[in-house]
């Protein structure tokens, strides 16, 4: 076999690389003062990135025999994946000075994550999948635990390590059987495989439950959900703004790339996996979150029951179904970021707060930041005319179009369970008797994502056709490929 | 016609009024107070002014949609933003665009909290509400209809009573609840028809069991917010918690969405599981007429007597609309214009009360004609027209949607005339327990008269209550084509329907025949 050597489309990821490696040396000659001088650098580093992804053909093409690929739908991700770094770096630059944690490491390690997560969603191989996770994964462990002097950071970063350990192994494990049934990693060649063989393969069956069960436990679907209140609560709030957002649309992704690209054939056990992931996760989403009092952990909840929307859109496995999949992902990027913005503004006396008590009378005190907080708010709990109504309205027409009347129908039931603790936010900034003000000394990152964010969710409503086109057709390429 | 977008403007200009109270209102916070009422007010009679415009401009003879707007919203989609208005939705547009500034004028010196957003919040609630009624396109009308949670849950949340979280708590989810399968049955009807133009869902109808399955997702969105027993329970409590103003939007439009709804989805677009689960409404409404008319004989507040009190006279309502003949939906239109502005009255009145003594038990009135001649005068008209006494509106919604029923079914029709016999008897108590009797309490005794500003709120609304019950046809003439149009679609549909059913038992007769 010629090597195949060809490294324009890979050239995105080379210089985040490349980059990154180059923040390195820099940090390391100029100790840590250099921080914030590499978070900027490395913001422009990822606007770079973005202009280079955008600047290169998203034609389907393979590359390095075979074991990345180049599509539209890893284009697109692409982007929601480099726009959600760019969020939490900026999100960072002022609370790592605020939490005493300002080391150079903070941001490259964020970069390198997103390397991972890049190459992650252009993986068309099990082991460069497993790779990229795991680069992925390394770098969030030493995030999740990057407050050292905090226990709560370090316990948090322990229970992320051990238990993203265990479903690294798991992965691992499903990636061998389907490795000895079909004997291949590489993509096409386990699709062809199954084709002859379909569903009666069992060991590739079991594969592929190890895989996903690997990839459930990076979205945090139920049942695999356990590491992530107490991981979103105990890291240090930036770090949480990016698991909740970057790492999620990641892995999601590959979850789609693999349900319709090597086990396309299998599709009809794949589906069952999903589905029950999608009940479960939205199931104790909803519920979960109801006794929750601390926002951070309301967060944590409130994302594994939006995990479980994601996935009725890929439980329809539909183009259209995948579409909106990926519109949700979007618009769960601006909520989350809005919020995780707003989350990181909740300062009392230099001192962090997370109790959502701790908020009320926010409309009277802070009444900008209130009216934002309830936007994203009534967004997230799909209340028309915002944005979160269009996902969630997406997804459920893809369901009922796949005939998965039951999943639709408890699907919008939990979100009105689910409408309950995003209300009970709005109930305290609003209807309860003013506290002490919050902190008033914003920095302009947060403001100015927090911004963007609202803009963004009542945006979408009157001119939506830009994103929806975009989203359904990095759909479409992965149908026609 | 006219080549700019008349309904468009009508919709947003209250938003527009309300981004500029956010953004170019500053100062001392009296100032803002002022500004912002002068602002809302100023923009709610320039939309009253579109809306007088738009009245004079329809054409009451045509059956069909005018004044159409059509534009792309999600193109990939299919999903256009499809605005027009005809004879069943133009009333209840002025409804809506009438009592905005009745209410904007009766919180002027009630709401003196937060004074800005307060304002806010009533104009766009007024957008969504316009909207609402204009909506062609089922996902833009899910939009508005929706919509109109987020602004009443502030309202009476901030500016409500003591129990205001609990209520807007119960309000928000109760409806949220029945909306989100109505949600399902927009998106199921719009993958089994491929468009969500609701002038195009009306002339192709679903297969019999699908449209049995919509009907009741569509019902459990429209009778919540209707509300039909049983599930009226949000209502008494979210009407005693809200400001005066948002009982009064709350009663005179927000109710009218539910008896809207099955005007413009359930009857054209499901035909047979209409006519299927038509008895199942009438007995409902029934109960609802009764019960809850014996449910406000008890009550000790005024504000919950006159929210019992809406639900019965919504029970009458959906007893019209569903009888399918001309005088029932005719009078069950009717009877919700008339309702919207009587009970807005009522509550209007009751704020008058609450304003002076800050309690709604009726035991703490008495004797109010004695220092309160004008007002006594004004409650009365309403009273008399929530009774139902001919030569008020409420007189000819009931008596219409009662000659409907008789002639579909009447033993529902003589249970529902008991109503009319329980309702004049809890309304004259109350008139009789608050205006009449001595005067126990002096701080009853030493309130004072109506002032001109809640004269002039009131008076319009007596006007109207009384021109419209001596001249229906103002409405009628307007109503009776698209109702006429209604009506005859609904039948060929039903006779299409039956015609198709024979033909496939033929067949499968002759096939068994064939077959011995």
């Amino acid at each position: 076999m010629m090597t195949d050597f060809f490294l324009l489309p890979i050239l995105p990821e080379i210089f985040l690389a490349l980059v990154s490696m180059g923040l390195l040396i820099v940090g390391v000659q100029g100790g840590n003062k250099s921080t914030d001088v590499v978070c900027w650098a490395s913001i422009v580093a990822l606007i770079i990135t973005i202009m280079l992804l955008l600047g290169m053909s998203w034609e389907r093409q393979t590359i390095l025999n075979g074991m990345f690929v180049v599509d539209e739908f890893g284009g697109f991700i692409k982007l929601l994946v480099l726009l959600g770094l760019i969020i939490s770096i900026s999100l960072s630059v002022h609370s790592i000075h605020q939490d005493n944690m300002a080391r150079f490491e903070f941001p490259v390690l964020i970069l390198l994550a997103g390397l991972g997560m890049m190459l992650m969603v252009s993986a068309h191989n099990l082991l460069m999948l497993y790779m990229a996770l795991e680069l992925q994964s390394l770098s969030l462990y030493v995030l999740a635990a990057f407050r050292r002097n905090s226990l709560k950071s370090a316990e948090a970063g322990a229970k992320y390590f051990i238990l993203g350990a265990l479903s690294s192994g798991l992965l691992l494990f499903g990636i061998s059987l389907v490795y000895g049934f079909t004997g291949s990693i590489d993509f096409a060649v386990i699709a062809e495989a199954l084709k002859v063989t379909g569903p009666a393969n069992i060991g590739v069956i079991f594969g592929m439950v190890f895989i996903l069960a690997g990839l459930a436990f990076k979205i945090s679907a139920v049942p695999f959900h356990m590491w992530t209140p107490d991981v979103y609560q105990g890291a240090p709030t930036s770090v949480t703004a990016l698991f909740a957002i970057v790492p999620k649309i990641a892995a999601m992704a590959m979850v789609i790339r693999l349900l319709h690209e090597p086990f396309a054939a299998i599709s009809e056990q794949s589906g069952q996996i999903i589905i029950f992931l999608s009940f479960a996760s939205m199931a104790v989403g909803a519920f979960a979150a109801l006794s929750q009092d601390n926002i951070k952990r309301l967060m944590a909840y409130s994302s594994i029951g939006n995990m479980g929307y994601i996935l009725i859109g890929v439980a329809a496995g539909s183009a259209e179904g995948i579409g909106a999949s990926i519109l949700y992902m979007s618009i769960y990027l601006a909520m989350t970021g809005g919020a995780f913005a707003f989350i990181m503004c909740m300062r009392r006396d230099g001192m962090p707060i997370e109790k959502i008590s701790d908020l009320s009378g926010l409309s009277q005190t802070n009444p900008w930041l209130a009216y934002a907080m309830a936007i994203l708010m009534f967004s997230m709990s799909g209340i028309p005319p915002l944005a979160g109504f269009f996902g969630k309205m997406m997804v459920f027409k893809a369901a009922i179009a796949a005939n998965l009347y039951t999943l639709a129908i408890f699907g919008i039931l939990t979100s009105v369970v689910a409408a309950y603790y995003y209300l009970r936010i709005i109930k305290v900034m609003f209807f309860d008797e003013p506290s002490e003000p919050l902190d008033r000394d914003f920095p302009f990152s947060r403001r100015a994502i927090l911004f963007i964010a609202i803009i963004f969710l009542l945006g979408f409503t009157i001119k939506p056709n830009l994103l929806v086109t975009g989203a359904y057709q990095a759909a479409s390429g992965l149908f026609s490929g | 016609m006219i080549d700019f977008p008349l309904l468009t403007l009508m919709t947003f200009l209250p938003t527009v009024g309300a981004l500029m109270i956010i953004f170019f209102i500053n100062g001392k916070p009296e100032d803002v107070a002022i500004n912002s009422r002068y602002m809302a007010l100023f923009t709610s009679l320039f939309t009253l002014a579109f809306g007088v415009f738009l009245y004079m401009r329809f054409d009451p003879s045509s059956p069909e949609f005018q004044f159409v707007e059509k534009s792309d919203w999600f193109k990939s989609l299919g999903i256009s933003y499809h605005m027009g208005v005809d004879g069943i939705s133009l009333f209840f547009v002025l409804l809506s665009i009438a009592l905005t500034p009745l209410c904007i004028l009766a919180s002027w010196e009630s709401i003196q909290t937060r004074v800005r957003e307060y304002m806010v919040a009533f104009l766009l609630l007024e957008t969504l509400m316009i909207g609402t009624f204009l909506a062609l396109d089922t996902v833009l009308f899910y939009v508005f209809f929706e919509g109109v949670l987020i602004p009443m849950f502030l309202i009476i949340g901030i500016w409500g009573g003591k129990r205001r979280v609990y209520s807007s708590y119960k309000f928000f989810l109760y409806t949220l609840l029945g909306s989100v399968l109505m949600l399902l049955a927009l998106l199921a009807l719009f993958i089994q028809v491929g468009t969500t133009s609701i002038p195009d869902l009306i002339l192709n109808p679903v297969a019999r069991d699908m449209q049995m399955v919509l009907w009741l997702a569509f019902f459990a969105s429209f009778a919540v917010k209707m509300p039909m027993w049983p599930v009226h329970t949000w209502l008494p409590d979210a009407h005693v918690e809200a400001p005066t103003a948002g009982s009064v939007i709350l009663a005179g439009v927000l109710l009218k969405m539910g008896g809207y709804g099955f005007l413009r989805f359930s009857m054209p677009m499901l035909p047979e599981a209409t006519e299927y689960f038509a008895p199942m409404v009438f007995w409902l409404s029934v109960i609802a007429i009764v019960y809850t008319s014996l449910i406000a004989l008890v009550q000790e507040d005024i504000k919950k007597l006159i929210a019992y009190s809406s639900v019965a006279h919504m029970g009458f309502v959906t007893l019209g609309l569903f009888t399918m003949t001309t005088q029932g939906i005719e009078g069950g239109i009717f009877q919700m214009l008339s309702h919207g502005l009587i009970s807005a009255a009522l509550f209007l009145c009751v704020g008058v009360l609450y304003d002076r003594l800050h309690t709604r038990e009726i035991s703490r009135y008495g004797g109010l004609v004695n220092n309160m001649p004008r007002y006594a005068t004004l409650f009365m008209i309403f009273m008399l027209g929530s009774v139902g006494l001919p030569g008020t509106s409420g007189f000819v919604g009931e008596f219409l949607a009662l000659a409907g029923a008789f002639q579909v079914n009447t033993t529902v029709a003589f249970c529902a005339a008991s109503g009319l016999v329980l309702g004049a008897t809890y309304m004259l108590m109350l008139y009789r327990r608050v205006i009449f009797g001595s005067q126990i309490h002096d701080d009853a005794a030493q309130m004072p008269d109506l002032n001109i500003r809640e004269f002039g709120i009131l008076l319009p609304l007596a006007i109207l209550v009384i021109w419209l019950g001596i001249f229906p046809t103002t409405i009628m003439n307007t109503i009776a084509p698209s109702v006429d149009k209604l009506i005859t679609h609904y039948e060929t549909s039903l006779e299409k329907a039956k015609t198709a059913e024979q033909d496939t038992n033929k067949k499968n007769k002759a096939a068994e025949e064939k077959q011995p």
